[in-house]
Protein backbone atom coordinates (compact mmCIF):
# COMPACT_ATOMS: atom_id res chain seq x y z
CA UNK A 1 0.00 0.00 0.00
CA UNK A 2 1.70 3.55 -0.61
CA UNK A 3 1.43 5.54 2.23
CA UNK A 4 2.07 9.06 2.23
CA UNK A 5 4.59 8.76 5.26
CA UNK A 6 6.50 12.03 6.65
CA UNK A 7 9.66 10.98 4.59
CA UNK A 8 8.04 13.70 2.92
CA UNK A 9 8.77 16.39 5.29
CA UNK A 10 12.60 16.32 6.35
CA UNK A 11 14.95 17.78 4.09
CA UNK A 12 12.46 17.66 1.26
CA UNK A 13 10.30 20.27 3.12
CA UNK A 14 9.63 22.32 0.24
CA UNK A 15 7.67 20.08 -1.44
CA UNK A 16 5.03 20.36 1.12
CA UNK A 17 5.09 23.71 2.43
CA UNK A 18 7.97 26.76 1.94
CA UNK A 19 10.08 26.64 5.65
CA UNK A 20 9.29 30.75 5.82
CA UNK A 21 10.17 30.61 9.78
CA UNK A 22 13.45 30.78 9.95
CA UNK A 23 14.14 34.65 8.03
CA UNK A 24 11.61 35.74 10.61
CA UNK A 25 12.90 34.25 13.93
CA UNK A 26 16.44 35.78 13.46
CA UNK A 27 14.78 39.40 13.29
CA UNK A 28 12.20 38.72 15.89
CA UNK A 29 15.01 37.65 18.53
CA UNK A 30 17.63 39.37 19.54
CA UNK A 31 15.19 42.47 19.31
CA UNK A 32 12.67 41.21 21.46
CA UNK A 33 15.71 40.60 24.25
CA UNK A 34 16.95 43.97 24.38
CA UNK A 35 13.35 45.88 24.91
CA UNK A 36 11.02 44.68 27.62
CA UNK A 37 13.09 45.37 30.35
CA UNK A 38 17.04 45.04 30.79
CA UNK A 39 16.36 44.69 34.77
CA UNK A 40 14.41 41.31 34.74
CA UNK A 41 17.28 39.68 32.82
CA UNK A 42 20.19 41.31 34.63
CA UNK A 43 19.02 38.76 37.54
CA UNK A 44 20.31 35.99 37.30
CA UNK A 45 17.67 33.61 39.14
CA UNK A 46 15.04 34.76 36.83
CA UNK A 47 17.18 34.34 34.10
CA UNK A 48 17.64 30.37 35.23
CA UNK A 49 13.67 30.51 35.91
CA UNK A 50 13.33 31.67 32.15
CA UNK A 51 15.76 29.08 31.05
CA UNK A 52 14.23 25.89 33.33
CA UNK A 53 10.22 27.20 32.25
CA UNK A 54 11.16 27.03 28.36
CA UNK A 55 12.98 23.85 28.56
CA UNK A 56 9.48 22.51 30.49
CA UNK A 57 7.48 24.12 27.65
CA UNK A 58 9.64 22.31 25.01
CA UNK A 59 9.23 19.33 26.83
CA UNK A 60 5.91 19.21 27.04
CA UNK A 61 5.23 20.20 23.42
CA UNK A 62 7.42 17.28 22.47
CA UNK A 63 5.56 14.71 24.67
CA UNK A 64 1.67 16.21 23.26
CA UNK A 65 2.93 15.75 19.93
CA UNK A 66 4.35 12.57 20.25
CA UNK A 67 0.96 11.45 21.97
CA UNK A 68 -1.09 12.75 19.29
CA UNK A 69 1.05 11.83 16.76
CA UNK A 70 -0.70 8.54 17.64
CA UNK A 71 -4.04 9.05 17.23
CA UNK A 72 -4.14 11.85 14.33
CA UNK A 73 -1.26 11.21 12.06
CA UNK A 74 -0.59 14.92 11.58
CA UNK A 75 2.17 14.45 8.85
CA UNK A 76 -0.12 12.88 7.07
CA UNK A 77 -2.36 15.32 7.23
CA UNK A 78 -0.49 17.84 6.08
CA UNK A 79 -0.39 16.17 2.40
CA UNK A 80 -3.69 16.89 2.23
CA UNK A 81 -3.30 20.47 2.83
CA UNK A 82 -0.71 21.35 0.79
CA UNK A 83 -2.71 23.27 -1.60
CA UNK A 84 -2.18 26.92 -3.40
CA UNK A 85 -4.70 28.91 -4.96
CA UNK A 86 -4.01 27.64 -8.66
CA UNK A 87 -4.75 23.81 -7.33
CA UNK A 88 -8.07 25.48 -5.72
CA UNK A 89 -9.07 27.18 -8.15
CA UNK A 90 -8.81 24.44 -10.89
CA UNK A 91 -10.53 21.51 -8.06
CA UNK A 92 -13.55 23.98 -8.10
CA UNK A 93 -13.84 24.38 -11.83
CA UNK A 94 -13.52 20.13 -12.49
CA UNK A 95 -15.58 19.75 -9.69
CA UNK A 96 -18.35 21.98 -11.57
CA UNK A 97 -17.20 21.07 -14.85
CA UNK A 98 -15.66 17.57 -15.36
CA UNK A 99 -16.20 17.31 -19.09
CA UNK A 100 -13.49 18.50 -20.70
CA UNK A 101 -10.22 16.70 -18.31
CA UNK A 102 -9.47 14.04 -20.14
CA UNK A 103 -6.08 12.65 -18.08
CA UNK A 104 -7.58 11.40 -14.59
CA UNK A 105 -4.24 9.59 -12.97
CA UNK A 106 -2.69 11.11 -9.93
CA UNK A 107 1.24 11.31 -10.74
CA UNK A 108 3.46 9.75 -8.29
CA UNK A 109 7.03 10.86 -7.64
CA UNK A 110 8.80 7.29 -6.63
CA UNK A 111 5.89 5.58 -4.71
CA UNK A 112 5.18 8.23 -3.10
CA UNK A 113 1.97 10.56 -4.64
CA UNK A 114 2.80 13.95 -5.37
CA UNK A 115 1.54 16.50 -3.14
CA UNK A 116 -2.40 18.68 -4.61
CA UNK A 117 -0.43 21.59 -5.23
CA UNK A 118 1.70 19.87 -8.06
CA UNK A 119 -1.43 17.25 -9.59
CA UNK A 120 -5.05 18.75 -10.22
CA UNK A 121 -5.96 15.10 -9.79
CA UNK A 122 -4.87 14.55 -5.99
CA UNK A 123 -7.69 14.60 -3.34
CA UNK A 124 -7.23 17.03 -0.54
CA UNK A 125 -8.87 17.77 2.41
CA UNK A 126 -8.55 22.09 1.95
CA UNK A 127 -11.83 22.06 -0.35
CA UNK A 128 -14.08 20.01 2.03
CA UNK A 129 -13.29 21.18 4.66
CA UNK A 130 -14.16 24.82 3.70
CA UNK A 131 -16.94 23.67 1.72
CA UNK A 132 -18.41 22.05 4.49
CA UNK A 133 -17.94 25.23 7.17
CA UNK A 134 -19.65 27.56 4.44
CA UNK A 135 -22.86 24.92 3.98
CA UNK A 136 -22.73 25.78 7.52
CA UNK A 137 -22.63 29.55 7.06
CA UNK A 138 -25.02 29.32 4.24
CA UNK A 139 -27.81 27.22 5.83
CA UNK A 140 -27.86 29.81 8.33
CA UNK A 141 -27.97 32.28 6.16
CA UNK A 142 -30.95 30.40 3.90
CA UNK A 143 -32.42 29.63 7.55
CA UNK A 144 -31.69 33.70 8.14
CA UNK A 145 -34.00 35.32 4.86
CA UNK A 146 -37.07 32.34 5.74
CA UNK A 147 -37.29 34.05 9.80
CA UNK A 148 -36.52 30.47 10.43
CA UNK A 149 -32.65 31.13 12.28
CA UNK A 150 -31.73 30.47 15.57
CA UNK A 151 -28.18 30.18 16.46
CA UNK A 152 -28.94 26.79 17.55
CA UNK A 153 -29.95 25.89 14.27
CA UNK A 154 -26.19 26.42 13.56
CA UNK A 155 -25.45 23.57 15.15
CA UNK A 156 -27.65 21.66 14.38
CA UNK A 157 -27.09 21.93 10.59
CA UNK A 158 -23.44 21.10 11.62
CA UNK A 159 -23.10 18.12 13.39
CA UNK A 160 -26.09 16.86 11.07
CA UNK A 161 -24.21 17.26 8.08
CA UNK A 162 -20.78 15.55 9.67
CA UNK A 163 -23.09 12.73 11.04
CA UNK A 164 -24.22 12.38 7.52
CA UNK A 165 -20.54 12.62 6.50
CA UNK A 166 -19.18 10.05 8.95
CA UNK A 167 -21.77 7.30 7.87
CA UNK A 168 -21.36 7.52 4.80
CA UNK A 169 -17.62 7.30 4.81
CA UNK A 170 -18.07 4.30 7.27
CA UNK A 171 -20.63 2.87 4.18
CA UNK A 172 -18.58 3.10 1.75
CA UNK A 173 -15.44 1.45 4.05
CA UNK A 174 -17.80 -0.85 5.11
CA UNK A 175 -18.49 -2.18 1.41
CA UNK A 176 -15.00 -1.81 0.37
CA UNK A 177 -13.98 -4.63 3.22
CA UNK A 178 -17.10 -6.88 1.45
CA UNK A 179 -15.94 -6.79 -2.24
CA UNK A 180 -12.32 -7.19 -1.31
CA UNK A 181 -11.22 -4.33 -3.66
CA UNK A 182 -7.35 -4.14 -3.48
CA UNK A 183 -7.28 -0.17 -3.43
CA UNK A 184 -4.54 2.14 -2.02
CA UNK A 185 -7.89 4.62 -1.12
CA UNK A 186 -6.93 5.85 2.43
CA UNK A 187 -9.90 6.64 4.71
CA UNK A 188 -8.96 10.62 4.33
CA UNK A 189 -9.36 10.19 0.57
CA UNK A 190 -12.88 8.74 1.42
CA UNK A 191 -13.22 11.91 3.54
CA UNK A 192 -12.02 14.07 0.53
CA UNK A 193 -14.00 12.77 -2.26
CA UNK A 194 -17.21 12.56 -0.01
CA UNK A 195 -16.63 16.12 1.09
CA UNK A 196 -16.50 17.56 -2.75
CA UNK A 197 -19.97 17.43 -2.34
CA UNK A 198 -20.50 20.47 -0.36
CA UNK A 199 -19.30 22.71 -3.09
CA UNK A 200 -22.13 21.56 -5.34
CA UNK A 201 -24.33 22.29 -2.25
CA UNK A 202 -23.23 25.31 -1.68
CA UNK A 203 -24.08 26.33 -5.17
CA UNK A 204 -27.34 24.98 -5.50
CA UNK A 205 -28.37 27.08 -2.58
CA UNK A 206 -26.75 30.45 -3.44
CA UNK A 207 -28.48 30.36 -6.75
CA UNK A 208 -31.87 29.68 -4.53
CA UNK A 209 -31.43 32.38 -2.70
CA UNK A 210 -30.69 35.05 -5.51
CA UNK A 211 -32.58 33.58 -7.78
CA UNK A 212 -35.79 31.49 -6.72
CA UNK A 213 -36.97 28.20 -6.48
CA UNK A 214 -36.15 27.27 -10.10
CA UNK A 215 -32.84 28.35 -10.60
CA UNK A 216 -32.36 26.31 -7.15
CA UNK A 217 -33.38 23.13 -8.78
CA UNK A 218 -31.34 23.90 -12.35
CA UNK A 219 -28.18 24.46 -10.70
CA UNK A 220 -28.26 21.47 -8.29
CA UNK A 221 -29.37 19.15 -11.24
CA UNK A 222 -26.91 20.48 -13.00
CA UNK A 223 -23.91 20.12 -9.81
CA UNK A 224 -25.56 16.54 -9.26
CA UNK A 225 -24.72 15.53 -12.74
CA UNK A 226 -21.50 16.79 -12.10
CA UNK A 227 -20.48 15.05 -9.23
CA UNK A 228 -21.50 12.16 -10.70
CA UNK A 229 -18.70 12.34 -13.37
CA UNK A 230 -16.69 13.43 -11.43
CA UNK A 231 -16.54 10.77 -8.69
CA UNK A 232 -17.21 8.06 -11.39
CA UNK A 233 -14.05 9.32 -13.15
CA UNK A 234 -11.77 9.36 -10.11
CA UNK A 235 -13.30 6.11 -8.11
CA UNK A 236 -13.01 3.81 -11.72
CA UNK A 237 -9.31 4.43 -12.39
CA UNK A 238 -8.96 3.63 -8.48
CA UNK A 239 -11.23 0.69 -7.82
CA UNK A 240 -11.37 -1.06 -11.06
CA UNK A 241 -8.92 -3.14 -12.21
CA UNK A 242 -6.60 -1.83 -15.25
CA UNK A 243 -8.11 -3.51 -18.51
CA UNK A 244 -11.74 -2.29 -16.72
CA UNK A 245 -10.33 1.21 -16.15
CA UNK A 246 -9.56 1.70 -19.65
CA UNK A 247 -12.88 1.16 -21.00
CA UNK A 248 -12.83 -2.07 -22.16
CA UNK A 249 -15.87 -4.72 -20.99
CA UNK A 250 -14.39 -7.23 -18.92
CA UNK A 251 -16.22 -10.19 -18.06
CA UNK A 252 -16.40 -11.47 -14.67
CA UNK A 253 -18.69 -11.70 -11.40
CA UNK A 254 -15.93 -9.48 -9.28
CA UNK A 255 -15.31 -6.83 -12.00
CA UNK A 256 -18.94 -6.46 -11.93
CA UNK A 257 -19.37 -6.50 -8.60
CA UNK A 258 -17.05 -3.41 -8.11
CA UNK A 259 -18.39 -1.62 -11.53
CA UNK A 260 -21.68 -1.14 -9.50
CA UNK A 261 -20.08 -0.56 -6.57
CA UNK A 262 -18.59 2.64 -8.18
CA UNK A 263 -21.67 3.41 -9.69
CA UNK A 264 -23.27 3.46 -6.30
CA UNK A 265 -20.95 5.64 -4.57
CA UNK A 266 -21.40 8.08 -7.17
CA UNK A 267 -25.12 8.16 -7.42
CA UNK A 268 -25.05 8.46 -3.33
CA UNK A 269 -23.86 11.81 -3.55
CA UNK A 270 -26.50 13.71 -5.72
CA UNK A 271 -29.02 11.65 -3.07
CA UNK A 272 -26.98 13.48 -0.06
CA UNK A 273 -26.62 16.72 -1.79
CA UNK A 274 -30.65 17.10 -2.41
CA UNK A 275 -31.18 15.70 1.34
CA UNK A 276 -29.32 18.08 2.63
CA UNK A 277 -30.21 21.64 1.31
CA UNK A 278 -34.08 20.54 -0.12
CA UNK A 279 -35.41 21.90 3.64
CA UNK A 280 -33.53 25.40 2.95
CA UNK A 281 -35.13 26.42 0.04
CA UNK A 282 -38.89 26.55 0.29
CA UNK B 1 -33.71 15.22 10.27
CA UNK B 2 -31.41 16.85 12.75
CA UNK B 3 -28.87 14.18 13.79
CA UNK B 4 -26.42 14.48 16.58
CA UNK B 5 -23.02 12.69 17.25
CA UNK B 6 -24.86 11.24 20.50
CA UNK B 7 -27.32 9.26 17.34
CA UNK B 8 -24.51 8.45 16.14
CA UNK B 9 -22.72 6.51 18.91
CA UNK B 10 -26.31 5.25 19.79
CA UNK B 11 -26.97 3.76 16.35
CA UNK B 12 -23.34 2.11 16.24
CA UNK B 13 -24.08 0.61 19.34
CA UNK B 14 -26.98 -0.83 18.58
CA UNK B 15 -25.80 -2.40 15.01
CA UNK B 16 -23.07 -4.10 17.61
CA UNK B 17 -25.29 -5.37 19.58
CA UNK B 18 -27.49 -6.76 17.13
CA UNK B 19 -24.62 -8.85 15.37
CA UNK B 20 -23.68 -9.82 19.21
CA UNK B 21 -27.08 -11.56 19.79
CA UNK B 22 -27.68 -13.79 16.53
CA UNK B 23 -27.69 -17.04 18.62
CA UNK B 24 -24.74 -19.83 16.63
CA UNK B 25 -27.14 -22.70 16.30
CA UNK B 26 -30.80 -21.84 16.90
CA UNK B 27 -30.31 -19.26 13.95
CA UNK B 28 -27.10 -18.56 11.73
CA UNK B 29 -26.81 -22.28 11.38
CA UNK B 30 -30.48 -22.75 9.76
CA UNK B 31 -30.09 -20.49 7.45
CA UNK B 32 -26.30 -21.79 6.28
CA UNK B 33 -24.63 -18.69 7.67
CA UNK B 34 -22.47 -20.52 10.70
CA UNK B 35 -19.09 -20.31 11.47
CA UNK B 36 -18.38 -23.64 9.49
CA UNK B 37 -20.18 -22.88 6.32
CA UNK B 38 -18.30 -19.74 5.45
CA UNK B 39 -14.95 -20.32 4.23
CA UNK B 40 -15.35 -22.11 1.15
CA UNK B 41 -12.25 -22.27 -0.81
CA UNK B 42 -9.01 -21.13 -0.86
CA UNK B 43 -8.85 -18.94 -4.34
CA UNK B 44 -8.04 -15.10 -4.03
CA UNK B 45 -11.33 -14.43 -4.45
CA UNK B 46 -13.34 -15.00 -0.95
CA UNK B 47 -16.75 -13.25 -1.98
CA UNK B 48 -19.07 -11.24 -0.31
CA UNK B 49 -20.76 -13.88 1.64
CA UNK B 50 -17.60 -15.42 3.01
CA UNK B 51 -16.49 -11.66 4.23
CA UNK B 52 -19.81 -10.97 5.59
CA UNK B 53 -20.02 -14.53 7.91
CA UNK B 54 -16.26 -13.51 8.54
CA UNK B 55 -17.77 -10.28 10.12
CA UNK B 56 -20.09 -11.50 12.02
CA UNK B 57 -17.55 -13.75 13.05
CA UNK B 58 -14.92 -11.37 14.09
CA UNK B 59 -17.66 -9.02 15.50
CA UNK B 60 -19.28 -11.59 18.23
CA UNK B 61 -15.50 -12.67 19.19
CA UNK B 62 -14.78 -9.39 20.36
CA UNK B 63 -17.88 -9.09 21.84
CA UNK B 64 -17.61 -11.91 23.32
CA UNK B 65 -14.04 -10.85 24.85
CA UNK B 66 -15.96 -7.30 26.21
CA UNK B 67 -18.28 -9.72 27.81
CA UNK B 68 -15.83 -12.17 29.91
CA UNK B 69 -13.58 -8.91 31.09
CA UNK B 70 -17.18 -7.54 31.99
CA UNK B 71 -17.94 -10.41 33.89
CA UNK B 72 -14.76 -10.44 35.99
CA UNK B 73 -15.64 -6.63 37.44
CA UNK B 74 -17.44 -7.75 40.63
Amino acid sequence: MRLRNSSMDGSDGSQLFEDTSRAGNQQAGPQAAGFPGQSLLSDPMSNLAMAYGSSLASQGREMVDKNLDRFIPISKLKYYFAVDTVYVGKKLGLLVFPYMHENWEVSYQQDTPVAPRFDVNAPDLYIPAMGFITYVLVAGLALGTQNRFSPELLGVQASSALVWLIMEVLAVLLSLYLVTVNTDLTTIDLLAFSGYKYVGMIVGVVAGLLFGKPAYYLSLLWCCVAIFVFMIRTLRLKLLSEAAAEGRLVRGARNQLRMYLTMSIAAAQPIFMYWLTYHLIR
Amino acid sequence: MAFTLYTLIQTAILCTNAIAVLHEERFLSKIGWGVDQGVGGFGDDPGVKAQVLNLIRSVRTVMRVFNSVEKSFP
